[in-house]
């Protein structure tokens, strides 16, 4: 029997794609553009958070747009016990992903009273009121965000290297990656699936789907926790921008510009949006119009997203 | 607090809330009717605005100024309905959030390398530049015409979409297109019209807040959000929803940031009050919109059955 929701894991192409990406840092070396290595950094980072919303919106049919507040609490976190003293990421991370988690439930479990357009704008709600929380606290240097000393440590790994912290990020977003597989592949994984295609007759067979809902939003709210862990410690600062509704915004365009549904949707989006992004900065001011060009040729011509683009001869939804 | 400072934030609030409504009418019936999500709303509010400055300014008069806005920004509406929009009916919301953003981009660099990044001057008429004053109580003329101008434009919108026949074949259309359709409305020429409307709507709210604001690049996206709110919050669809929803938001926001922060000076210490206050009054529409969602969560008025 076939079975159609299973997402494959093809060894080669993925083995070929790693192998690249873990030879990226040499070759911006190489060529005398380290600072690449930092921007190829972000971007794997910006792929992690797409991902965690990419699990909503393309596999539960949740399209929140509030995916902003879970990257800016673990960011805040990560700020906040670093001005503390803690150094250690084994500690940092950590709890940048509890703290995420620990928001995105009581967040979910309002906003999953509502369907459809009306969850759009409630989950924009709440990350709203988290922004202005974030930006009237003198504590958490309020439109000025906060300044981190330096990186964190994590143990043997330098992250204060450029290159260490790329492979750090580039091994957590796929163990991201391979994670989020796993769970789809598994019951949890297909029932949020079913939910997504008709939830009603998942009701009606027995399943609780608000309980798989909120745990799916859960976890994808602690993932972005963790994606905002990571861009703190990279970056050494954190804003309230983080946390605005044109960031929950950019992250779901990269989500839609990628292929909602695809496992590797969040993965392309993001690295599409930023690259052209950091490509067309430098050509021209006016880089956003091309941006626009380029995202509306792709509504148009690649319903499907990128990831359509590339395996479309591929089953699927 | 004097009475006169209350009556002046509630006379406030008012035009908020009235100028919110003219954006969130039309957001709500290209929503309600064409189940569209239109981001680039907001870029049409920054057009009239815009438009309504480059006309003032070659021609003198503000009136002229608002005119050609509207005319302009229709035409405007109009052809983005006919080239993209009407191609994006039939695909899902996430499509059109795409599309439309992608659109957002566009008009801004547009508008960007017509008139440039700096601000540009949308001067009110000098006759209303000054205040009004009625039995001691002061107020600003022009924001009163603005009032007058928003109340108006309400009622005739009002009375179009309830008792009109074409208020009929849209409203039919919110609350189940296919039947509208087969009962021989003609959506795809009603779709047009509702979105020159909309357009229209958005000219006229540009252009009298154009001297009010400021008239720059990315000045529709913050409104667009707070349109959405309102139209969440009164029930999309509903062109009813859609004026409750923008008197109450526009009378909250501008109460709350008004006299919350007094308050609080009343009920906590200073420092606390310092914090609070302007933060709890920027998070108060969307308190209100957490709050209405959690008990109807279809909004207000639904207009869907």
């Amino acid at each position: 029997m076939r079975d159609t929701l299973r997402i494959p894991l093809e060894p080669w192409p993925t083995l070929a794609v790693v192998a690249g990406l873990a030879l990226l840092p040499a070759v911006a070396l190489a060529v005398g553009q380290p600072f690449y290595v930092v921007f190829a950094t972000r971007v794997l980072i910006y792929a992690l958070i797409a991902t965690s919303l990419n699990l909503l919106i393309g596999y539960v049919g949740l399209v929140s747009f509030g995916h902003a507040a879970f990257v800016g609490a673990g960011a805040y976190t990560v700020a906040v016990l670093m001005m503390a003293g803690v150094g250690s990421a084994w500690l940092l991370w950590p709890a940048a992903i509890v703290v995420a988690a620990l928001l995105a439930l009581p967040i979910g479990a309002i906003s999953l009273r509502t369907r459809g357009v009306y969850f759009i704008m409630i989950t924009l709600a709440f990350a709203q009121m988290v922004y202005y929380l974030v930006v009237s606290l003198r504590v958490l240097g309020s439109d000025d965000g906060l300044t981190l000393g330096a990186r964190p440590s994590l143990g043997v790994v330098a992250l204060d290297r450029d290159t260490s912290f790329y492979y750090v990020a580039l091994a957590i977003l796929l163990a991201a990656l391979l994670g989020m597989r796993a769970l789809l592949n598994a019951p949890f994984g297909r029932a949020l699936q079913g939910i997504r295609d008709n939830e009603i007759r998942m009701e009606a067979i027995g399943f609780p789907t608000y309980r798989l809902k909120l745990l799916a939003f859960v976890i994808a709210g602690a993932a972005a926790g963790l994606g905002g862990g990571l861009l703190a410690s990279l970056n050494g600062l954190v804003g309230p921008n983080l946390l605005h509704w044109p960031e929950s915004g950019v992250l779901m365009i990269m989500v839609i510009l990628g292929g909602t549904g695809r496992l590797l949707g969040g993965v392309l989006g993001a690295a599409a949006l930023l690259i052209a992004q950091e490509a067309l900065a430098g050509q021209t001011i006016h880089w956003p119009l091309a941006i626009g060009v380029v995202l509306l040729a792709v509504v148009l011509f690649a319903p499907r997203g990128l990831s359509g683009l590339i395996r479309r001869g591929s089953a699927g939804p | 607090m004097p009475p006169t400072l209350i009556a002046e934030q509630l006379l406030n609030g008012l035009q908020l809330g009235l100028m919110l409504f003219l954006l969130a009418a039309g957001l709500t019936l290209v929503f309600g009717i064409m189940d569209m999500i239109n981001l680039a709303h907001g870029s049409l509010y920054m057009v009239g605005a815009y438009l309504a400055a480059a006309v003032t300014e070659a021609s003198g008069s503000f009136l002229l100024g608002i005119a050609g806005a509207i005319v302009g920004t229709a035409l405007v509406g109009v052809a983005l309905e006919v080239a993209l929009l009407r191609r994006l009916y039939r695909r899902s919301h996430l499509s059109q959030v795409l599309a439309t953003f992608a659109v957002i981009l566009i008009a801004n660099e547009i508008v960007r390398m017509i008139w440039g990044s700096q601000p540009i001057l949308l001067n009110m008429p000098a006759a209303l530049s000054g205040p009004l004053e009625v039995g001691g109580f002061r107020y600003p003329a022009y924001r009163l015409v603005v009032i007058g101008a928003g109340l108006a434009i309400a009622l005739l919108l009002y009375l179009l979409v309830t008792r009109s026949r074409a208020g009929m074949w849209v409203r039919a259309g919110a609350s189940d297109r296919e039947m509208a359709e087969v009962m021989g409305v003609d959506t795809r020429t009603l779709f047009t019209l509702v979105f020159a409307i909309g357009a229209a709507l958005c000219a006229v709210a540009g252009a009298l807040l154009g001297p009010l604001l400021a008239v720059q690049v990315g000045m529709g996206e913050n409104i667009l959000i707070l349109a959405f709110v309102v139209i969440t919050i009164g029930g999309i669809g509903s062109i009813r929803g859609a004026l409750v929803g923008a008197l109450l938001v526009g009378l909250i926001d501008t109460a709350g940031r008004a006299f919350l922060p007094f308050l609080f000076r009343q009920m906590f210490p200073a420092v606390v009050a310092a914090e609070a206050g302007p933060a709890v009054a920027s998070m108060l529409i969307y308190m209100l919109m957490a709050a209405v969602l959690f008990f109807r969560p279809t909004g207000l008025f639904p207009a869907r059955g």
